[in-house]
């Protein structure tokens, strides 16, 4: 029921700690001037929604945030990203060691080809978070649990997890990125795949993770926006237009662009 | 209206004709034409490349299944202490034994037996009578069944190679003898058998034909393949997946990958020139070695295996590594972890391709001596390893369909019925492999 009352309005307005900072960040892919100049705050236990057309450098500043963007050999990144404080692009920062604080799930489910167990253990694996295999259990247990997932699926943890339908694989990728305890978690588009039923269900638990994590939700769809988060941005051409309350952005856009995205004439 | 089609000027100039579905228009008619055209020119290509392979197979097996049976003489014969040490005692020993068997056979046929005739149907099986008793000297005494193989004349008259109008004005097998051949295979002195010999076996001299077999380039080729398997795999992985997943793209790597698609290009010959220059006449390693062999095929087999296993990582997903990335796995462990098992039946079939390749290579092989003549010493010699001289089996083939004696042109197309068995059952791995470990996502 949460999910559905009172959507965009005055929920969650107190100020909240500041998880992610950025500042004047500028992304190049070769001679395209992909984000220009974009500044903002992004704060913790929150869902932030980035929202805008097609192209608009929403997925491509989420990527910066995990620096996934660094796999790109004509990606260039100016300006600075601060985690806690912690500039991400300092020189000193092994961009593995940021990805396992900074999780994320992708917009088409992408399960690795093995059991649901294995997809869920991979990540505390290979950060050594469990002693043996009872914990290791304990682990995956707690994030299948997390990921709306354990009772679809506690019988068959052996099964494949490339055999499970769309949105059950939606909801393992994001068992598999909590499972690993990040502190920010990253969502390209999570739901674009998934049919209305599923997207639902993924739609309540994103409204559940936010109790511990800080949510950043990349969305075409504003109604989605709408829904689960409580800030939203509006990129348009690279640029940041507006970044403020989620209500405040549907319902009082400042600028005339969000306005008119929002009310369907650009996008 | 239901006859529109006959009545056009009814219409006005731009209202649509009105067609029925039930006539075939001429564009209509005209398409399916080509179209079954088309087809019949398919099924005829079809049709000739399987009546070239139904050629094929049917020439190499009418050829060469003949080399899988081998004519005997089925004698018994004793050999007593002092015959033994008689022939022991002469300058040409195996021409004892010759002796003392054919003065046994004709004595049996009759009085009235040339035991010339009889030597030209035997052959000379005598050096194999002579390995038998120095091995076995207890048996001197008692009476032994032998079975040896006839001359390739007599194998080849049972078996059709040779008529009797061809023989009418020869010296080395005339038509008496033919005679007494046929008398001696209707008293089942002369038998036909399973040809053990042929793969078990070494080269053989032109003195012995009959003899020569294939075993031993078996075992020479098995080498090559090891060291092939064992240097190229490694390598040919490593590089691939260096260049496919952490080399920067630039123009260094364009220019090495350009320089790879065309190794796979350049003549086998050429490599086996290298490889004289290269590891016998700068490295000192021996000729004929399986070991240069391996190596020289592991310079051909390397742009293969690369290409093929390159192709297998790009067919992994991107999605794949970046849900590896993405929970904070290195570089490494996403290649290692999950893309390479992913890759790892298109790496095996391109292996094993590229091995199968390997096996049937030829031309190298000749201008580094892998034409070792390897004889008797089967199989002890030959198992002695890497660096003993030895041949492959096409290099065998190669050589047989060279050699006088009309035995050996079987034995060439029985050579490559081996051979075939040997590449087929390659591919039908390579095809398994990837059958069963083909993933879908």
């Amino acid at each position: 029921m949460d999910m559905y009352d009172a959507p965009h309005t005055e929920r969650d307005v107190e100020q909240k700690e500041v998880k992610i900072s950025a500042r004047g960040v500028q992304v190049y892919y070769g001679e395209t001037h992909a984000i220009k100049d974009v500044d903002v705050d992004i704060e913790d236990n929150t869902v932030t929604a980035f929202i805008g057309p097609s192209g608009c450098g929403k997925s491509t500043f989420l990527r910066c945030l995990n620096r996934m963007n660094d796999t790109i050999d004509i990606a260039r990144i100016e300006g600075e990203i601060l985690i806690d404080g912690e500039n991400i692009y300092d020189k000193r920062v092994d961009p593995v060691q940021l990805r396992a604080k900074v999780g994320m799930v992708f917009q088409k489910a992408n399960p690795f080809p093995k059991s649901i167990y294995d997809n869920v253990a991979y990540g505390p694996k290979i950060h050594g978070m469990a002693k043996n295999k009872a914990e290791l259990d304990e682990i995956v247990e707690k994030a299948l649990r997390r990921g709306a997932l354990w009772d679809e699926v506690k019988d068959r943890l052996d099964a494949s997890g490339t055999g499970l339908s769309g949105g059950q694989q939606q909801r393992l990728c994001i068992a598999r990125a909590v499972a690993t305890e990040p502190e920010v978690l990253l969502m390209d588009e999570p739901c674009s795949a998934l049919d209305p039923i599923a997207t639902a269900q993924v739609e309540e638990l994103i409204d559940e993770l936010k109790a511990n994590y800080s949510v950043v939700i990349v969305t075409h769809s504003m109604q989605q926006a709408a829904r689960v988060s409580q800030k939203t941005a509006f990129f348009h051409l690279g640029n940041l237009v507006e970044f403020d309350e989620t209500g405040t952005i549907f319902t009082n856009p400042r600028d005339k662009r969000t306005e008119s995205y929002i009310t369907g004439r650009i996008g | 209206m239901t006859d529109a089609t006959n009545n056009p000027g009814a219409s006005g100039p731009t209202a649509r004709k009105h067609t029925s579905l039930l006539t075939i228009d001429v564009n209509t008619r005209k398409r399916n034409r080509a179209e079954a055209r088309f087809r019949s020119y398919g099924i005829a290509a079809i049709a000739i490349g399987l009546s070239f392979l139904v050629m094929l197979v049917w020439s190499i097996l009418s050829s060469g299944l003949p080399a899988f049976t081998r004519t005997v003489v089925e004698i018994e014969l004793t050999v007593t202490q002092e015959e033994y040490a008689a022939a022991e005692d002469q300058l040409f020993k195996t021409r004892a034994y010759q002796d003392l068997l054919v003065g046994s056979l004709a004595a049996e046929l009759g009085e009235d037996v040339d035991p010339e005739s009889v030597e030209r149907i035997i052959g000379s099986p005598g050096a194999m009578l002579r390995n038998y008793y120095t091995a076995n000297e207890d048996q001197l005494g008692e009476a032994v069944t032998f079975k040896l193989p006839t001359s390739s004349r007599t194998d080849g008259y049972f078996k059709g190679r040779i008529t009797r109008e061809g023989q009418e004005r020869s010296t080395f097998l005339t038509p008496e003898d033919l005679d007494l051949a046929d008398e001696m295979k209707e008293n089942g002195i002369i038998t036909s058998e399973f040809n053990w010999q042929f793969l078990t076996g070494t080269e053989a001299s032109d003195d012995n034909p009959v003899a020569a077999g294939i075993g031993a380039s078996v075992v020479g080729s098995f080498y090559m393949m090891a060291v092939v398997l064992i240097l190229s795999l490694p390598i040919g992985v490593a590089a691939s997946i260096y260049l496919e997943e952490f080399a920067p793209k630039n123009r260094f790597t364009d220019i090495i990958e350009v320089n790879i698609s065309n190794l796979a290009a350049v003549p086998s010959i050429v490599f086996g020139i290298l490889g004289l220059a290269f590891f016998i006449q700068f490295a000192g390693l021996p000729r004929s070695a399986p070991l240069v062999g391996g190596l020289v095929l592991t310079l051909m087999t390397l742009p293969t295996i690369i290409i093929s296993t390159r192709a297998a990582l790009r067919a992994v997903p991107p999605s794949i590594r970046a849900a590896a990335l993405g929970v904070g796995a290195s570089k490494m462990q996403s290649v290692f972890h999950h893309v390479l098992p992913l890759a790892m039946p298109g790496i095996l079939t391109g292996t094993i391709i590229g091995l199968a390749q390997a096996l049937g290579e030829t031309a190298p092989l000749l201008l580094i001596g892998m034409v070792g003549f390897v004889a008797l010493k089967y199989p002890d010699g030959v198992a002695e390893g890497l660096l003993d001289s030895n041949s492959a089996m096409p290099a065998q083939i190669y050589t047989w369909a060279s050699r006088a004696d009309q035995i050996f042109y079987e034995k060439a197309w029985g050579g490559i019925i081996v051979l075939l068995v040997f590449l087929l059952t390659m591919n039908i791995v390579a095809i398994v492999l990837r059958r069963r470990f083909e993933r879908r996502w």
